[in-house]
């Protein structure tokens, strides 16, 4: 079966992160299909490579940047909410005239189109959130 | 069409899980997770209306996430299912939508 998952929350809101990722986890371990990951309002947090927790903390934005390089996964972040939010890939940086990117690897920039598109392909579309 | 419906918010914080309890229909299935976890306790002021979700509805929790709440699955309502990530991801296969409770 093929998921799109939706995620508003950021890492330090709620638990609704960690939730998504051990759902990902354990679908792609029974050999589903994740078509898409969304990020959405301050969900984008999820994608910044800048987080430095302490080293014994949960590491939320590295361990999808892992699973997505082992599984292939499209981690897509919303445009208009990573503007507002300061992340930025290099092409956007550039854009805005920023001095920096800060997008961890496995994450892109796109639009709300591509959680349209998300749901359209996937058979199920799971919304995690506060 | 089932629908699965996802809750994480406790009961008694929020009206989402009321909410959900009163629009799902026959034959759905109703998944406690994150805060939600709390609900599945048994004897509280919440219990009756899970009790009587029960008789046409199934009703599942997390178990990780009654466990990280310090609950044991012995105190959870009668009728309740505790399953772990591997059985949230078969009711997602199992009801043809899902609706999360934000």
């Amino acid at each position: 079966m093929k998921y799109t998952l939706m995620i508003n929350e950021g890492p330090y809101q709620h638990q609704s992160s960690d939730t998504a990722l051990q759902f990902a986890r354990a679908a792609l371990e029974k050999g589903h299909e994740i078509y898409r990951v969304f990020f959405y309002h301050d969900g984008v947090n999820n994608g910044t490579r800048l987080s430095a927790p302490p080293q014994d903390d949960r590491q939320i934005q590295k361990e999808w940047s892992e699973l997505a390089k082992q599984h292939d996964l499209d981690l897509v972040i919303c445009i208009a909410a990573a503007q507002r939010r300061g992340l930025m890939d290099a092409d956007e940086a550039k854009r805005q005239g920023m001095d920096a990117d800060n997008i961890i690897e496995g994450f892109r920039i796109s639009g709300l189109g591509q959680l349209i598109e998300g749901g359209i392909q996937a058979d199920r579309t799971l919304v995690f959130g506060d | 069409m089932a629908m699965l419906h996802i809750v994480n918010k406790s009961p008694f914080e929020r009206v989402a899980f009321e909410s959900c309890l009163n629009h799902a229909s026959a034959g759905d299935s109703i998944l406690m997770i994150e805060d939600a976890a709390v609900g599945a306790v048994k004897n509280t002021r919440f219990s009756e209306s899970i009790e009587a979700a029960l008789k046409d509805k199934s009703v599942y929790v997390l178990s990780g996430d009654l466990a990280a709440r310090g609950l044991s699955e012995d105190r959870i309502i009668t009728g309740v299912t505790a399953v772990d990530y591997a059985g949230f991801v078969d009711l997602t296969v199992d009801n043809d939508t899902t609706q999360s409770w934000l």
